[in-house]
């Protein structure tokens, strides 16, 4: 009677482990799969025009909205600009949608989208921040690699 | 001078908590009951000099202080009474001063409500939230000091709180969270105390399950409020966005919750009581990690605070010590936990077994998808991502859609064993029928169908069903723990429901509209009327007029706002909406697209209110089992012998 018992914890414990273990590779596996699947990385305005993000695939560009790049369309609601690092490269965005109420030209963004063909980048979503001064980490850094030799170019925010 | 008191009473309370830290445990250590006591007094005075220090920021705030720097920070002289006194809890300093007295706010009340502890284990207990006291207050006077001074020269105005913060939401939103976040310390506080003790007993599991159900409830309402403030205020009609801040209070939830069921177990049948202890520190852990994390500005997110180096050190190193320091006593006590209870596959332990699973694994994905985006720049030498929400809505939902089977079943399971007819016997005609009378409903109310919506719906109402078969059994409900139950039970259905129905159902649309343009969407015409200025206490606002109505019948006249607030120029969109139970029309003004013209979000969102009524009623339920009689008696059982009145 005691023996069986003590068998019967056993197997109770040795289908718990098995169970934890299946379920826990199950789950990893599926986890990492969607992981790898929704993940957008982020690529500068100097990426982009070097040609080193994909074409066609989701992927996060971000930098400063150019002065006068605003161009809002006569119909609907689609509308381009230009994001820049503040040196030479620049990169179109269109986008089609409302925008977020920090969203102004001079200010930092972040766009969730895809790059086409002619490298007129195509966003979803507009991102930017609910704080004037904010400005995106991922910008910040763009913006001072483009700008190496005086990264405090930033501050003044005035290009050329 | 306020600001002095506040300051120097700050001060006092680190030395308190210092004291109350160190006194008991040097009493339990010298084995002396007068020092194991004075726990209860030191408690008692942390939480008066704490509250003295809040009310002293509080006056400040209303006096427009603005030599006060976190006052000149956030407030302002045109701002409304009431945004002034939430205007404290409304930045880093503030926040965390809030933080710290509710910390002391809950080691008091277990100093009061701790009959039940023998008191070695008071002492124990009291000392470990004295420590965790200590570390808040000092992290607050070393590094985010609220009361530091703009002298000599001070603003003559301040720069205004956050306009998002401006808001109903966000006078309760994080009170709530911090009073569910704080209040898991206390089960994780017992949970260290009876480690160091070595004895887990049924006592140790039905003593901390009232504290943890009352932290859990807390937590419910925070990221409820959280939710609906997102929706009106921040979202644009979305209600969760898997946002780091957001992850951040729903990873304590989630483990907060396996703890309650786990804990139930432990109290019950004795088992789990290892696993169960490893729930309490990691919850703990959790709330603290998401809060500081935050804070700490490593992750980024809408809501996270300013950033600042000392500050991010700070943080690790307090993390590393508790969260470091309660594993590694884990690690070391642990092995000397025994449970020899047994069960079946078909008892209610097992139920609570794969609900703990589920939720742990649950967790894990959004830990996973909240820090990956850190794991990857230090793996990849600085490459940046961000992970979407595609990622948690592709690994969470299958992971809670099983959790949800387990759910509707369990309440009928029996501890020990169940025999298999209650389970399938009983169960077959509801999980024929409900998805049959779904997908007729659906046919009919919507157009098209979708299975796994119908799915899900079914699994919602399925649990409905039961829970009311359950209900309506004669003396099914004995005690308040069980009627808590079936409440948040039926809370979390509802959501489920209001989740489901909205994210497939919803229809929106962003258009351009010009004054007297009239746009129909799901039945309903809204006609835009015109904008109007409009001026506030301190903001100027272009306000639209849209009338809506539904086969010509008058439904509402809905007003959003797009204010500019005077002192920062910040821009802030205020949405309308004709809310009701079963629909909720939205509409939320964009930029001025031409010369009349307006970019305008419309949205008609049906079972949108379910989401956080499911929330409110899961919290309802986690307070009402705090009524449990058993808790109660408990106290004057094991109050008895330490009066000396042998049983």
């Amino acid at each position: 009677m005691k023996f069986g018992r003590m068998k019967n914890h056993r197997r109770n414990r040795l289908l718990i482990i098995v169970f934890i273990v299946c379920a826990a590779a199950g789950a990893t596996t599926f986890t990492l799969f969607a992981l790898n699947e929704n993940i957008n990385l982020f690529y500068s305005p100097e990426q982009i025009v070097k040609g080193e993000a994909p074409v066609g695939k989701t992927i996060r560009a971000g930098g400063m909205v150019l002065d006068d790049s605003v161009i809002r369309y006569e119909e609907g609601l689609g509308m381009s600009f230009v994001i820049s690092d503040l040196k030479s490269a620049q990169v179109k965005v269109e986008f089609e949608g409302i925008l977020p109420d920090m969203f102004r030209e001079g200010q930092g963004v972040i766009a969730l989208g895809q790059l086409n063909d002619e490298g007129l980048f195509v966003a979803e979503e507009v991102l930017a921040k609910h704080d004037e001064n904010y400005m995106p980490p991922e910008v910040a850094d763009a913006l001072k690699a483009a700008n190496q030799p005086n990264a405090n170019m930033l501050d003044k925010a005035g290009y050329e | 001078m306020i600001p002095e008191f506040g300051h120097f009473s700050l001060i006092l309370a680190l030395g308190l908590s210092v004291a109350l830290a160190i006194l008991p445990a040097l009493g339990v250590y010298r084995r002396d009951a007068l020092l194991m006591q004075t726990g209860s007094s030191i408690a008692t005075g942390l939480f008066v000099l704490l509250a003295f220090s809040f009310g002293c920021l509080v006056y400040s705030f209303t006096q427009d202080d603005f030599s006060v720097a976190y006052v000149a920070n956030n407030s302002n002289s045109a701002l409304p009474m009431h945004y002034k006194v939430s205007a404290v809890w409304g930045a880093h300093e503030g926040s965390f001063l809030l933080w710290t007295l509710i910390a002391s706010g809950w080691t008091l009340a277990v100093a009061i409500f701790s009959r039940g502890l023998t008191f070695d284990m008071k002492a124990r207990v009291l000392s470990v939230l004295g420590l965790l006291c200590a570390g808040f207050a000092s992290f607050l006077l070393f590094t985010s000091n609220p009361f530091d001074r703009n002298l000599p020269f001070y603003p003559a105005d301040g720069a205004d709180l956050n306009p998002l913060l401006q808001d109903f939401g966000l006078i309760v939103h994080p009170p709530m969270l911090y009073m569910g976040y704080v209040g898991f310390a206390v089960p994780f506080a017992l949970a260290i105390a009876t480690l160091t003790t070595g004895r887990l007993d049924a006592a140790w599991a039905r003593w901390s399950r009232p504290w943890t159900n009352a932290a859990w409830a807390f937590l419910t309402i925070g990221i409820t409020l959280g939710s609906w403030w997102a929706y009106y205020e921040l979202g644009w009609g979305g209600w969760w966005f898997w946002d780091a801040v957001e992850n951040a209070s729903f990873m304590p939830w989630l483990v907060g919750t396996a703890l309650i069921h786990s804990l139930a177990a432990s109290e019950k049948r004795g088992v789990f009581k290892s696993w169960t202890v490893l729930l309490a520190i990691s919850t703990f852990s959790l709330s603290l990690l998401g809060a500081f994390l935050v804070r700490s500005g490593v992750l980024t997110s809408v809501h996270a605070f300013a950033v600042d180096p000392t500050r991010g050190v700070f943080i690790l190193v307090f993390l590393i010590l508790v969260i470091g320091g309660s594993l590694a006593l884990y690690a070391w006590k642990a092995s000397g936990i025994r449970s020899d209870a047994q069960f079946e596959w078909t008892s209610r332990e097992a139920m609570v077994l794969i609900n703990n699973l589920l939720l742990v694994v649950a967790t894990a994905s959004v830990l996973l998808g909240t820090l990956y985006p850190l794991l990857y720049e230090v793996m990849t030498d600085g490459k940046k991502i961000s992970v979407g929400p595609p990622y948690f809505n592709r690994v969470f939902v299958p992971i809670v859609c099983l959790l949800f089977v387990a759910m509707a079943v369990s309440p009928f399971s029996r501890w020990r064993r169940t025999s298999g007819d209650i389970l399938i016997r009983q169960h077959w005609p509801f999980l024929l029928a409900t998805p049959i009378v779904i997908s007729l409903v659906t046919y009919v109310v919507a157009t098209g169908i979708n299975f796994i919506t119908i799915g899900v719906e079914t699994l919602a109402v399925w649990i409905l069903v039961l829970l009311a078969r359950h209900w309506w059994q004669a003396g099914s409900i004995s005690s308040a723990s069980q009627l808590g139950m079936m409440l948040a039970h039926t809370g979390i259905a509802v959501a489920i429901l209001g989740v489901v129905v909205t994210t497939t159902y919803s229809e929106g649309r962003d258009v351009r509209m010009n004054p007297g343009d009239s746009i129909d969407l799901a039945g309903y015409e809204f006609i835009f009327e015109g904008v109007q200025k409009v001026r506030g206490p301190n903001y100027l606002a272009d306000q639209a007029t849209f009338n809506v109505t539904r086969d010509g019948e008058f439904v509402a006249n809905l007003r959003p706002e797009k204010r500019v607030y005077s002192v920062g120029q910040n821009v802030m969109t205020e949405a309308d909406m004709d809310p009701g139970l079963l629909r909720d029309v939205y509409v939320a003004l964009g930029e001025n697209v031409g010369e009349n013209a307006w970019a305008v979000r419309i949205h008609v969102k049906p079972f949108v209110r379910w989401i956080w009524l499911g929330g409110l009623l899961v919290a309802v339920g986690g307070l009402v089992t705090l009524l449990d009689k058993r808790y109660r008696r408990i106290r004057e059982v094991a109050g008895r012998p330490l009066v000396g009145t042998a049983a």
